[in-house]
Parts: structure tokens; C-alpha cells; sequence
């Protein structure tokens, strides 16, 4: 086996002997990336968590001012943005080029729309002074602190979840441009692959967030 | 004849000419060499930091600087020594060059990932360095809230922006170490047959993907506290500013192993290959590598015994940091057992290796009086652990990092560098350590509160002795500095293997080719097999 066998392609790169090796050293290389990622929310769910065992009736009460029919809507559109980011994968791995960009402008789309939404609640939250700082304030509870930090923890945790949607939002915009450049064919679509690992897994951090952030002790109400 | 034979053969260093053939480049033997310029100068920056504060402590009284500034000396000396020199030190360097040569690959399994993690790195110091130039960070290396979220009006939000991005650096390293140990091994090259080197670094790049998070989204919350003031750590609002001890450690004691693994690795290698023996129990170093990454995460409250922590959690932690010693102690049994019957010899490397384990072992027998919570408490905050920590991180680390440079400098350069001055440096380096921090283990035992530069009279002995060992040590430390440039030019040209040792990164030419070998090796043996090394010397001639 020569040492520079091959010339470099985008789908083997020189340090790699084989097609298959490429394609394995990524996806692993980005399910690595996750783990890290869940490392790193999970700081944040930590302290949501001790936070709210000490204090669980304010965290009850300051969860059920979250309109959660808007977050359960904003639940569906993440998940149907889920699946068209399968179909993506899917047409690429049938190597058919139109598809793949149509359901990237629709993963794209639906994404925006998610934001969108998430932008009209976190401003709800400023008309009702519910940002924690100097003016904040929440009627009918006596401790503010408490309050504060519940809100505190769910703009730390959607604004996260939000700045990996956008990063998301660059990845796909950058996959609809390769693969108008002809890029990706059913044998070579490893970016759109892994690529879709990561907006699988913003998704998940959603669906943990949406529970824990709008659905405390609902059912005491 | 030679050195004309040498400029005409085509390796990794004339290939291509010019800055942008290095600040572009996706070769990781030339990421390495980037990495080690620039960690060599956060070295002597740190090292610069620490001067001050040994010649503030010549006298009882704070004659040299006030109060404020020492803290700055301090915080900014740990701030740069561990995050921006300790941590990327030797996987950085040593580790992005020989990792994939070691296991037969022609590069990292993500080159251009590579090169964006030392950017990263740069960026992440420029940050930091902002910050110490614009009026310095007074927090200690820890940033403890609420005093850094609250109360501190230095530069805390540019040194922890600075720690955030090279944080990244060092994920990104690490994956990348992973993701190459297992798909990128050449044929034959099976995990048991790896060189304990790539073992310490798998066990490594572990704890550096999954502790540095943490550490990421504490600094995160730190900032979020500091400028919008959201209250996770602030008592006022409800917030535990203890749970900020507790994140923090979560990452901050696994790396130290972060710093002392790869060093262990490199030990490996020098003394099997100085003593010619393959390393004794093989299996039982590379799973004490692995074992102490595992065992890393579950000690962090061993920092935090005099703090609002619950006694029985304490008493768990403490238990729990006795079991680091068993990996630790096969590592420093199976090194002397490997010795045993060998045929030693005592170049400098070995002398770093000998000092490693020497250091070593007085480092990691006093963190067991420290893991005991009733003498714990007694030293917590002293100069005990100030010389606790320095026996692991410049006695272990920096040792190891040391040792490394020298065993693998004809490699990367294709230089010897002068032996005499080496072995005089090494020894230099040895006795201006012990001579700094011996005496800190009794000034701490004796009470000496560490972050302190006024302290009473009846220790400036302890401290004089400290400051004329730092004297010592900062001439070993400039020392090989010298030698090792002149070698660049002047050195002894070097042969492929001029140690005869084992590793696949000794099979191919000094310096190596641009992708490393001229054929994919294909692996028979098992590491340190050194029947096959005698064969080769002997065909060669």
C-alpha cells in the first residue's frame, strides 16, 4: 500500500485510506461533538435542578405564567423541522440534489419560524417584567429572588438553545449552497449526515427543555 | 557529504516555504511545532509572573508591590500556566506530532480541525493576555464567586472570554485525538499494540471532551452573573455561590490529570526505551491511564472539604480520592519493575524520567494527606498544598514534558541537542525544584496561609530558601531554552533511530517525510519489542 496512493477529493480527504474510513471517522467525530454538547447544557440543567428542588412551589407558579399552548405549538414546528431534515439526509443518500435543497430551505424555514416564535414570548416577558435585573417583577409572590432565578435559568437555557438554532440555521444555509455548487452525491453526502445529527440533537435538547421549563406541577393547578 | 545528502531529502520542514505555508498549514507535525512556540512563550510569561512573586517574598513585609498587586501576580501566573501552558503543553505538541505516527496515520483525522484549535488557542490567550495588560484579573485562578461575579473590579470578563476559547481548543483536540486513535490505526497496529503514549492520550482526550464543557458553561453563567447579574450564584437572589465550587471542580481536578497523563505516557516510553525492556504489565499502565480519567470525575469535593459542603459528601470524596492512588502507584511500581534487570542507561531523557517519578511520588503521597479530611483542613489554603500541587504539575509535568522534548527533539528537528549541557540542565532543574518547593510543605505545615505577601517573621528562612531554589530552577529552565535553539543550526545531525527505540515514529527518516512514511507501515509486534529494533540496527549496520 503506497503512502499517496490517492489525489484528494472531498470524499477522501489524504489522510484517509478509504471512502468508508472518512465517512466513519466523521460521523463519529460528531457524535463525540454531541457528547460534549450535552456536557455542556448539562451544567445548566444542574443547577435548574437543585434550583428548582429547593424552591418548587415559586418554580410552579413562575412556570405556569409560560403560555404553553405557544410552546407546545413551537414543540411541533421543531419536530416537523426534524423531519424534514430526515427527508434531506434521505434525498441525499438517493443522491437527488432538488430535494436535498427544497427540504433544507423547509428545515431552514422551519427553524426561523421556531425563533421567530421564541422571539415574540421572550418579548412578552419584557412587557410583563419578567427579565430578571432591577425591574423585574413577578405579582403575587413574596420572595422575588427565587422568581428571578427561575427566569434567569429559562432565558440561559432557551437563549443557548436558540444561539445552537441559529448556528444550525449557518450550517444549513452553507449545505444549501454546497449542494447548489453540486457538491453532494449518493456516494459523497457526509456534511449533510452529520450535519443533520446536530439539528436531531438541538431538537432534543428542545423537547427536555419544553417539559421542564413549562410544565412544572401543572396538574395541581 | 552528510548534511548536502540531508538538504536534498524532501521532509515535513522544506517541503513548502514561507509564513503561510506554516499559519495554513493542515500537517500535524507543523501544528505541533506552532503549538510549542506558543505555549513556550506563555511559559516564560507565567514564569515571569511567578519572579515577582519569589522576589516579594524574599522579606515578611510587601515592600516590592501592594496587596492588590500581588493578587494580580498570583491569578494571572495560575491563569496562564494552567490554562494557556499546563493543558495543551505536551498532547498539543508532543501528541499532535506523534499520536498519528505512533499508530502509523498520515495525519489527524481532522487536519483543518487541528489547525482551528490552535487559532483558537492563539485567539483565547490574546484574550487573556488583554487582559493582563489592560490591568490584570485579581480573582486567583479558581474566579470563587461571588467575589468574581460581584465584587472584583478587575478584568474578569476578558480573562474568563480568554479560558472560554481555548477551552474550545482543547475539546476540539481532544475529539480529535479520539476520533483517530480509533479509525485511523495503520494494519495490524491493534489497541494492545499501542505505545502507552497513545493509551495516556486516549485516557486524556476523554477527560478533556467531557470535563472542559463544564468548565465552558461555568465561565458562561460567571459572565451572565457579571453582567446581567441573573443570580445563580448570588446568595441575594437564592442563588448558592457554592454551587459555582462545585461546577468548577467538576472540570478543574480532572485537569490536573489532564496535565499529569500524557506526561505518565511519555515517561512510559523513555524508560522502556532507556532501559530496553518492554514496560513491565503493559495492560495494567495503559487501564491505570484510563481509571485515573474515570476516577477523576468522581473527586472534585476533595477541594471543597471547608466548604458549605455536607459532611457525609465529604467523607465520600475522601474515600473516593484514596482509590487515585492504586492506579497511580501501578503506574510507579510497574516503571521501577520495569527497570529492573534492564540495561540502563542515562541519557537525558531518562534523567527527566527518573526526576518524573521521583517528584512525582512525593506529589502524590502528599494529595493523600490531603485527601484525609482532619489534616486537610488544617492545610487547606497553605503553602501544603501550594507545594502539593506544584510536586504533580512542575515536578510531574513539566518533567514529563521535558523529558519528551529532548527523547523525541532529533525526530521533530532532525538535530541532536548537546548531551553535556542537557544532562546539566535536567539535574539543574531537579535540585532548584526541590529547593523551591520543599520548603513550602513545611512553611504550610507551619500555618503560611497561600495569597498572602506579608507573613510573619519567623518564616522568611523557609521563603529565602524558596526564592534561591526559583533562582536555580529559572536558570534550568532558560538553560535548555538556549540549547536547543543552537541546536536547530548546530546540532549533531540525526539518524532515524538514535536511540533504538521501538515506536513506529522511529521506522521512518529524522525529520520525517510530509505524511510521515514512505509506506503505510503494517504492524507485527507487539509495543516495545525489542528483538526486531536489535534486527533492524543490525541489517543497517
Amino acid at each position: 500500500m503506497a503512502n499517496q496512493a490517492h489525489e484528494e477529493t472531498l470524499a477522501l480527504r489524504e489522510q484517509f485510506d478509504t471512502e468508508a474510513q472518512q465517512k466513519d471517522a466523521s460521523t463519529l467525530g460528531m457524535w463525540i461533538f454531541l457528547v460534549t454538547e450535552i456536557m455542556f447544557f448539562g451544567g445548566m440543567f444542574l443547577a435548574y435542578t437543585i434550583y428548582r428542588s429547593t424552591y418548587p412551589e415559586i418554580f410552579a407558579v413562575c412556570s405556569s405564567s409560560l403560555n404553553v399552548y405557544i410552546g407546545a405549538a413551537n414543540t411541533v414546528v421543531l419536530l416537523c423541522s426534524s423531519f424534514t431534515m430526515v427527508l434531506a439526509v434521505r434525498s441525499a443518500q438517493l443522491g437527488r440534489q432538488r430535494a436535498i435543497v427544497f427540504n433544507l430551505i423547509l428545515t431552514l424555514a422551519l427553524g426561523f419560524v421556531f425563533l421567530g416564535v421564541k422571539a415574540y414570548e421572550w418579548n412578552e416577558k419584557f412587557v410583563e417584567h419578567h427579565i430578571p435585573g432591577p425591574g423585574f417583577h413577578f405579582e403575587g409572590i413574596a420572595q422575588q429572588g427565587p422568581a428571578q432565578l427561575f427566569f434567569s435559568l429559562y432565558f440561559a437555557m432557551t437563549g443557548l438553545h436558540a444561539l445552537h438554532m441559529l448556528i444550525g440555521g449557518g450550517i444549513l444555509t452553507w449545505l444549501i449552497i454546497r449542494t447548489k455548487q453540486g457538491a453532494f452525491t449518493a456516494e459523497y453526502m457526509t456534511p449533510v449526515d452529520v450535519a443533520g445529527l446536530y439539528w436531531h440533537f438541538v431538537d432534543i435538547i428542545w423537547i427536555f427543555l419544553f417539559p421542564l421549563l413549562y410544565l412544572i406541577d401543572r396538574h395541581l393547578k | 557529504m552528510i548534511t548536502a545528502a540531508v538538504q536534498e531529502r524532501e521532509h515535513y520542514l522544506n517541503a513548502s516555504y514561507g509564513i503561510k505555508s506554516w499559519l495554513l498549514t493542515k500537517d500535524h507535525k507543523r501544528i505541533g511545532l506552532l503549538y510549542l512556540a506558543t505555549i513556550t512563550l506563555f511559559f516564560f510569561l507565567g514564569g515571569a509572573f511567578a519572579t515577582l512573586i519569589r522576589i516579594e517574598l524574599l522579606t515578611p513585609q510587601g515592600d516590592l508591590v501592594s496587596s492588590e498587586t500581588y493578587n494580580k501576580l498570583f491569578t494571572m501566573h495560575g491563569v496562564t500556566m494552567i490554562f494557556f501552558f499546563l493543558i495543551p503543553s505536551i498532547p498539543a505538541t508532543l501528541g499532535n506530532f506523534f499520536l498519528p505516527m505512533m499508530i502509523g496515520a498520515r495525519d489527524l483525522a481532522f487536519p483543518r480541525l487541528n489547525l482551528l484549535s490552535w487559532y483558537l488557542l492563539v485567539v483565547g490567550g490574546l484574550f487573556s493576555l488583554f487582559a493582563m495588560l489592560a490591568g490584570g484579573v485579581d480573582t486567583g485562578w479558581t474566579f470563587y464567586t461571588p467575589y468574581s461575579t460581584s465584587y472584583s473590579n478587575t478584568w474578569v470578563i476578558a480573562t474568563a472570554v480568554g479560558i472560554f476559547i481555548a477551552g474550545f481548543s482543547s475539546i476540539l483536540t481532544g475529539l480529535n485525538f479520539i476520533v483517530t486513535i480509533h479509525r485511523m490505526r495503520a494494519p495490524g497496529m491493534t489497541w494492545f499494540r499501542m505505545p502507552l503514549f497513545v493509551w495516556a492520550h486516549y485516557a486524556t482526550s476523554l477527560i478533556q471532551v467531557l470535563g472542559t464543557p463544564v468548565l465552558a458553561v461555568t465561565l458562561l453563567l460567571v459572565l451572565c452573573e457579571r453582567l446581567f447579574h441573573i443570580g445563580i450564584f448570588d446568595p441575594a437572589l437564592g442563588g448558592d455561590p457554592v454551587l459555582f465550587q462545585h461546577l468548577f471542580w467538576f472540570y478543574s481536578h480532572p485537569a490536573v490529570y489532564i496535565m499529569i497523563l500524557p506526561a505518565m505516557g511519555v515517561v512510559s516510553e523513555i524508560i522502556s526505551t532507556f532501559s530496553r525492556k518492554p514496560i513491565f504489565g503493559y495492560g495494567f499502565v495503559a487501564f491505570s491511564s484510563v481509571s485515573i480519567a474515570v476516577l477523576g470525575f468522581l473527586v472534585w469535593g476533595h477541594h471543597m472539604f471547608v466548604s458549605t459542603q455536607s459532611v457525609y459528601a465529604g467523607m465520600v470524596f475522601s474515600f473516593l480520592s484514596y482509590f487515585v492512588a492504586i492506579p497511580s502507584a501501578i503506574k510507579v511500581f510497574n516503571w521501577t519493575a520495569t527497570l529492573y534487570k534492564g540495561s540502563i542507561s542515562f541519557a537525558t531523557p531518562m534523567l527527566y524520567a527518573f526526576g518524573f517519578i521521583g517528584l512525582f511520588t512525593m506529589g502524590g503521597l502528599t494529595g493523600l494527606f490531603l485527601a484525609c479530611l482532619g489534616i486537610d483542613v488544617h492545610v487547606t489554603d497553605t503553602y501544603f498544598v501550594v507545594a502539593h500541587f506544584h510536586y504533580i504539575m512542575v515536578g510531574g509535568a513539566i518533567m514529563g514534558f521535558l523529558g519528551g522534548l529532548h527523547f523525541w527533539w532529533p525526530k521533530m528537528t532532525g538535530r541532536m541537542y548537546p548531551e553535556g549541557w542537557a544532562k546539566l540542565s535536567a539535574l539543574t532543574i531537579f535540585l532548584g525544584f526541590n529547593l523551591t518547593f520543599f520548603p513550602q510543605f513545611i512553611l504550610g505545615y507551619l500555618g503560611m496561609p497561600r495569597r498572602y505577601h506579608v507573613y510573619p517573621e519567623e518564616f522568611q528562612v523557609l521563603h529565602v530558601l524558596s526564592t534561591a531554589g526559583a533562582s536555580v530552577l529559572a536558570v534550568g529552565y532558560m538553560i535548555p531554552m538556549i540549547y536547543l535553539i543552537w541546536s536547530l543550526r548546530y546540532g549533531q545531525i540525526a539518524v532515524a533511530n538514535p536511540w533504538g527505540a521501538t515506536g513506529l515514529e522511529w521506522k521512518t527518516a529524522s525529520p520525517p517525510p510530509l505524511h510521515n512514511f514512505d509506506e503505510t507501515p503494517i504492524v507485527t509486534h507487539e509495543a516495545y519489542d525489542y528483538t526486531t529494533v536489535m534486527e533492524e540496527v543490525i541489517e543497517v549496520g
